[in-house]
């Protein structure tokens, strides 16, 4: 039993390849198992219907399902022999245990069954991020530009050019620190809250932002504290934002840690953003 | 997973002992591994190590077990706050 999401799908197709065995799959409109579970479309209603549409019963002459075991957050697996008559068990967690769980007699063990989230398993994380942050990116990019015109002059194109381009190297920094080395070194970052392992990476960019610009005598020391606060907060936010693409983090964590997390964010945002537009009045 | 570890004393899981009746569902869906079976009783092992999917309460037959389900992402919870304050839904969340 499977979802229609086509990545799971065909990496179990290719596990299976050797092995003799028919494949239900549940309509989650393309959508994996996990997700699908938590939205509802992979639930106990949903898997009894696909039996009794498939007609399994005059397919197989077993009565037995194998689940996806992260399908349980939607499935009531004990329900299921009421419902379409075929008894349910939950197989393990990722396809590639499939073959060892079927030689096996059909039995899991502790390492079949837990979560991973190892260095791979992370990094292949980094794409997706980058491509939800892309078109933000862009609003944001024009928003600043806009700013760093803003000058004794009233309004300067250069200046929105120049100093804009400071700020968006800035913000690429912080990118570079929130949504690829926070997901790459998480384990061994400090902190429980995501919110605040963003931090590190984020002073450690603002010193390489400083080292760039400020020491080259290109920004202002001004300008730099802006920057420096800019990255940090940015950097902050991107690793909050990578709770969602993490196994272990807990809903009421979340939520505990944005109350905090947020503040520190908008508030040194709305300092750095002060401190690059009041920098052309004063230095 | 022992090397990630998340904020302790949060998550809403909560176990009654007194109506479990040991049948080792909670103990099988757990993806973090959560529940231990002595006796014919679930219990507890490593409570902290929660993250709140609902695969347990889900899989219960008796109600034995209670947990505020969800997922832990930030934007699923912006989406919840900002469509709480406007009344009705405006923007998705995760997934
Ligand atoms: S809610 Fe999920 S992670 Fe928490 S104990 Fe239940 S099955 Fe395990
Ligand atoms: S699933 Fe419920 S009844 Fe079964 S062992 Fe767990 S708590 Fe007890």
């Amino acid at each position: 039993m499977t979802s229609n999401y086509k990545l799971s799908f065909d990496s179990l197709r290719f596990q299976l390849a050797d092995i003799d065995a028919w494949l239900l799959v549940a309509d989650t409109r393309g959508v994996n198992v996990w997700c699908a579970a938590g939205k509802g479309t992979f639930s106990t209603e949903e898997i009894i219907y696909s039996v009794q549409q498939s007609r399994l019963q005059q397919l197989v002459n077993h009565r037995t399902l194998i689940l996806p075991q992260l399908g349980a957050t939607g499935v009531a697996a004990y329900k299921l022999t009421k419902g379409c008559g075929f008894k349910a068990k939950f197989g393990p967690i990722r396809s590639n245990d499939l073959p060892r769980f079927l030689r096996n007699k059909q039995r899991t063990d502790e390492t079949m069954r837990s979560v991973t989230f190892n260095l791979r398993e992370r990094a292949v994380l980094i794409p997706v991020e980058i491509y939800l942050l892309m078109k933000p990116m862009a609003i944001a990019t024009l928003a600043v530009l806009l700013l760093s015109g803003i000058g004794p002059s009233i309004f300067s194109a250069t200046a929105a050019w120049s100093r804009g381009a400071y700020f968006i190297g800035a913000s690429l920094i912080g990118v570079g620190c929130g949504a690829f080395l926070v997901p790459l070194i998480l384990p061994w970052l400090p902190g429980r809250q995501f919110w605040i392992k963003g931090l590190l990476p984020g002073l450690a960019g603002s010193l390489i932002c400083w080292g760039l610009f400020v020491s080259t005598g290109e920004v202002t020391p001004l300008e730099g504290l802006s920057l420096l606060l800019w990255i940090t907060a940015f950097s902050s936010y991107l690793a909050m934002n990578f709770t969602g693409s993490t196994p272990f983090t807990s809903p009421s964590g979340v939520e505990h840690e944005m109350r905090r997390g947020m503040v520190f964010q908008a508030t040194a945002v709305a300092v750095s953003l002060l401190l690059w537009l009041a920098s052309p009045f004063i230095g | 997973m022992q090397d990630f570890r998340y904020i302790d004393n949060i998550v809403t899981l909560q176990l009654d002992g007194k109506s479990c009746i040991g049948c080792g569902n909670c103990v099988t869906v757990c993806p973090h591994r959560i529940f231990g079976l002595t006796e014919r009783k679930a219990e507890i092992t490593d409570r902290d190590a929660c993250m709140e999917c609902g695969a347990c309460a889900k899989n219960c037959p008796v109600g034995a077990i209670s947990v505020n389900p969800g997922v832990g992402c930030a934007a699923e919870i912006m989406a919840q706050w900002v469509n709480k304050l406007a009344g009705r839904k405006i923007i998705d969340g995760c997934c």
